[in-house]
């Protein structure tokens, strides 16, 4: 019996997840939200469908009833948050906050195959951090000067990253946290969403050069302060943000040719420079020839992804615990290993749908400050997914940085949350204050949903 | 909107490189030692069979009384090199198809009706190119010997036989190992046939003559050498086998008499630069285009070797070495009109229910020499049967083309080791086979009636001959 639930279970879940990710696109062909409805409706079912098949073949593997229990706490936060969200901001993107769900429960699943001990600390941080994310759209729709605390965002963000490198622990060679209250604190996750805000802020006064040079020089010292703490995932997507949200800002693409030439200026001066850089560029280029030593990581990552083929060898069936990291850093490894291609393929795509809705989000927005930071937001967001994956696949070198929503760690995922909060804020302000196709598009999002809930929404006004 | 096509485009080839990497490097990754996943494969399924072309089974999986798993080998010590071992490490066909021995491809229905027994998934069979016939005539003909014979198919590049001497019982690895571990005079558990590197002695006179030809491709009909049965070059000395004096000898008498000091002669007139790029198109000092563990034949050409040292690498003797399935690849080449066909053992992979999982089919490698060239050397290599140093193959139901060698080893001087290399019938070529008795002789003597066995039980098998 066992066998057959785990046999059968891995063509389900790569099954429901294409039927889940196809959803995910079809939401594109309708411009309003209550078109969309019945898609999310669709979603719901498909995500649950994928938690359970999921679930079974673990729970069968292991017969352990708390995970019968923790299971049900999921599936209650999940829909709790689902319906929350929709109670309390009737016009906010169901897009985003399903495939939040969708991608925390996948990661939830995996970590709980990984590490149970893991998985329910991540589960109550996420509940901590979905708590807290109901109110920051709230926040963000009442402050109507968010654009004035342009050096209050900088400040915080370089005195933060400062702390880091002056008093920050060394974590496998790199400075990326400090304890704070008792509690491991990674800044660098949470002052991407400031750094974001400190750059729109910046160029929304003005586009001109000496404005942007200032930026520049702001933004270096935030990458320079990474580079230095030798966290050089965060250094390149906090650089490459940057000069997107300069190119969008500014629509000149001499500055977007600036940006990359002075990038691959300091990526081989940093190569020159920094042994550490050295090392995981021969990783990358040949880890087979040091497959003892630097390039033990990726290989046994690439053993992870070569063997799943199309299906996944299914939930507990493979050994990701041989990869290091594999909660982390690597944690797409092991789902390419135990899910497969197809489902990872499915994943990254739930991704990427994100990440073009908040696109969307962005041109629909009028005002300078807040579309530029929703790009600023969702270009940190993607690439960060980019260089995670691309190095655990060897299609780039390893940066070491966490896959949003799934990675095991408190900082990324309460940031991540916040993020996306924040983007949905600006999404619900945004829309409100200009267009008038916006308004009528959010009013009949509004009846639709409180037909529904039978609540009418409060904060619309 | 650029910046959303740029990203997802980003993305797109990413996708693109993670799926395309996935799905081609599967075997080469779970075959890397570093994988710890071969274990759980070998947990969940049983480990499939080996069977040669016809059927007959050379490796299975069966369980003792006590009901532990055991691999048994049915013909002993016979495909010892050939199929190898799965104990204590593998080695042969177990090494090279363990990627689809220990992977079960029956359908999701019949996996789950042994899953319900709580039986292990039968793994997938393997059916080879060996032809336990002709192993068995090969084993006899190399009889107590150390040394090895191979024969393949220089049409199709399937290896028929495979035999290297010492061998060992594979049904008995495990508890013989220490005691061939211990032996490290014998070198048991070296595949000769791919492994070994001997000096090739006057079987390289192939190469010498082509590289004549090449120099030379008007006028090497036109070459004559007088010999007097040895060559002086300063401190170096070249002799004849036993010594003797072969007269005024052209290019063919040369080859076919294999007369040292000929060759020798011919060697330190070579374009050194034109002698390398030879070597090179015959894959001398390069990767050779074989699936099993092999090593690699040296003959580097250095601007400054010697007229002495041009002598030696003129008639295989000296720093060169050669790996016996290069040399029958190089015949094999020759055979089949310059082209190598590459030389493989797994015909197909079949699932345990028959279905087909893969199939492998004979693969051109290119051209290592026109076809005139390989006519040219074909014709030498049957005139050396006709009327040189292969005589032993002559007057036979079928016509023989080869070349015989016996290479010089060690300090002691008349040690030789006998070589043999040739094809037949000599105008419709089927069987190529490579012959290296070690410590025999000359190959003349000892190599070339060994190859005639293993012709005479492949040619004659339709006729009903029983081969003497």
């Amino acid at each position: 019996m066992e066998q057959v639930i785990t046999e059968f279970s891995k063509y389900l879940i790569a099954l429901f997840a294409s039927f889940y990710t196809y959803e995910c696109f079809a939401v594109f062909r309708y411009q309003t939200e209550a078109e969309r409805s019945s898609i999310y409706i669709r979603q719901y079912i498909f995500m649950f469908l994928v938690h359970v098949s999921c679930f079974l073949p673990i729970y069968v593997k292991t017969g352990r009833v708390e995970y019968i229990f923790f299971f049900i706490f999921q599936q209650i936060a999940m829909y709790a948050t689902i319906v929350l969200y929709h109670m309390i901001y009737p016009a906010a993107n169901r897009l985003v906050i399903n495939n939040m769900c969708f991608l925390t429960s996948v990661g939830f699943m995996i970590l709980t195959r990984l590490s149970y001990n893991r998985a329910v600390r991540q589960f109550v941080i996420a509940v901590f951090s979905s708590v807290i994310a109901l109110m920051i759209p709230e926040l963000v729709q009442r402050v109507r000067n968010w654009k004035d605390f342009t050096w209050i965002y900088g400040g915080v963000g370089i005195a933060a990253l400062g702390a880091v490198f002056f008093l920050g622990a060394v974590t496998h060679g790199a400075k990326l946290s400090f304890s704070l209250f008792g509690i491991r604190v990674q800044p660098s996750e949470f002052i991407k969403i400031l750094f974001s805000c400190f750059i729109a802020s910046l160029l929304c006064r003005s586009r001109s050069f000496w404005n942007v040079a200032l930026s520049a020089v702001a933004a270096g010292a935030h990458v320079i302060l990474l580079v230095l703490s030798k966290d050089l995932g965060s250094a390149l997507i906090y650089f490459v943000a940057y000069v997107v949200m300069v190119y969008v800002a500014t629509g000149r693409k001499r500055y977007l040719l600036a940006g990359l030439l002075g990038g691959s200026a300091a990526a081989w001066l940093s190569f020159r420079i920094f042994t550490h850089v050295q090392v995981r560029v021969q990783a990358w280029l040949d880890p087979w020839s040091v497959i003892d030593k630097e390039g033990y990581q990726i290989t046994q990552s690439l053993f992870a992804i070569g063997c799943g083929g199309l299906f996944g060898l299914g939930l507990c069936q493979g050994s990701p615990s041989s990869i290091p990291f594999v909660t982390t850093d690597f944690i797409f490894s092991a789902i390419a290993e135990e899910l497969g291609i197809l489902f990872s393929l499915c994943l990254i795509l739930v991704y990427i749908s994100c990440f073009i809705m908040f696109m969307q989000i962005a041109i629909a927005i009028k005002d300078e400050f807040y579309r530029l930071t929703v790009v600023g937001l969702g270009v940190t967001y993607l690439f960060q997914i980019f260089l995670t994956i691309g190095g655990g696949v060897k299609f780039i070198p390893l940066t070491g940085v966490t896959l949003p929503f799934i990675s095991y760690g408190g900082s990324s995922m309460l940031s991540t949350i916040m993020m996306f909060a924040v983007i949905q804020g600006l999404y619900l302000t945004g829309g409100r204050k200009n267009a008038s196709d916006k308004t009528t598009q959010k009013e009949t999002g509004q009846r639709n949903s409180g037909n529904r809930t039978k609540k009418r929404p409060k904060a619309e006004t | 909107m650029q910046v959303t096509v740029c990203f997802v485009a980003l993305f797109l080839v990413m996708m693109g490189y993670f799926t395309v990497y996935a799905m081609t490097h599967e075997e080469e990754l779970m075959n890397n030692s570093y994988n710890n996943r071969q274990q759980i494969l070998s947990e969940q399924n049983r480990r499939g069979s080996i069977f040669a072309r016809d059927g007959k089974v050379l490796a299975e999986t069966t369980e003792d009384d006590s009901g532990r798993e055991i691999r048994v080998y049915p013909y002993g010590k016979l495909f010892s090199h050939a199929v190898g071992y799965a104990d204590k490490g593998r080695a042969g066909l177990e090494a090279q198809a363990n990627y689809y021995l220990i992977r079960s491809s029956v359908p999701v229905i019949s996996k789950l009706k042994e899953t319900g027994r709580q039986e292990k998934n039968p793994g997938d069979n393997i059916y080879t190119t060996f032809d336990v016939g002709l192993q068995e005539a090969a084993d006899r003909a190399l009889g107590v010997y150390k040394g090895t014979i191979i024969a393949m198919n220089p049409k199709t590049g399937e290896i028929l036989a495979m035999v290297s001497k010492p061998d060992f019982d594979p049904n008995r690895i495990g508890e013989e190992w220490d005691t061939i571990l211990a032996d490290e005079e014998s070198g048991t558990l070296l595949n000769r046939a791919t492994q070994g590197l001997y000096p090739p002695g006057s079987t390289f006179k192939i190469v010498t003559a082509l590289e004549y030809i090449r120099e030379h491709p008007d006028t090497y009909q036109n070459y004559r050498y007088s010999c007097s049965g040895s060559l002086r070059e300063g401190e170096d000395v070249i002799n004849c086998y036993h010594g003797t004096s072969h007269g005024s000898v052209d290019l063919k008498k040369s080859f076919a008499k294999s007369c040292n000091t000929s060759f020798a002669s011919m060697g330190m007139e070579f374009d050194k630069e034109m002698f390398a790029d030879t070597l090179d198109s015959l894959l001398f000092n390069r990767e050779l285009p074989l699936d099993l563990a092999y090593n690699q034949s040296k003959l580097e050409i250095l601007p400054d070797d010697s007229r002495g040292e041009m002598m030696q690498n003129a008639i295989g003797q000296g720093r060169t070495q050669m790996t016996p399935v290069h040399l029958a690849m190089i015949t094999a080449a020759i055979a089949n009109d310059g082209v190598l066909m590459k030389p493989y053992t797994i015909q197909r992979v079949e699932s345990a229910e028959g279905a087909a999982v893969k199939t492998f089919s004979s693969e051109s490698c290119g051209e290592l020499m026109t076809r005139e060239e390989a006519a040219i050397l074909a014709g030498y290599m049957k005139e050396v049967v006709e009327t040189g140093t292969g005589s032993k193959l002559s007057g036979l139901s079928y016509s023989a083309a080869g070349k015989t060698g016996s290479a010089e080893y060690g300090t002691q001087k008349g040690e030789s080791h006998a070589w043999f290399t040739g094809f037949a019938p000599a105008e419709d070529p089927q069987l190529v086979v490579t012959v290296i008795i070690e410590g025999a002789g000359s190959g003349g003597d000892y190599a070339v009636p060994t190859a005639r066995r293993v012709f005479d039980a492949y040619l004659n098998q339709d006729t009903g001959e029983i081969p003497q």
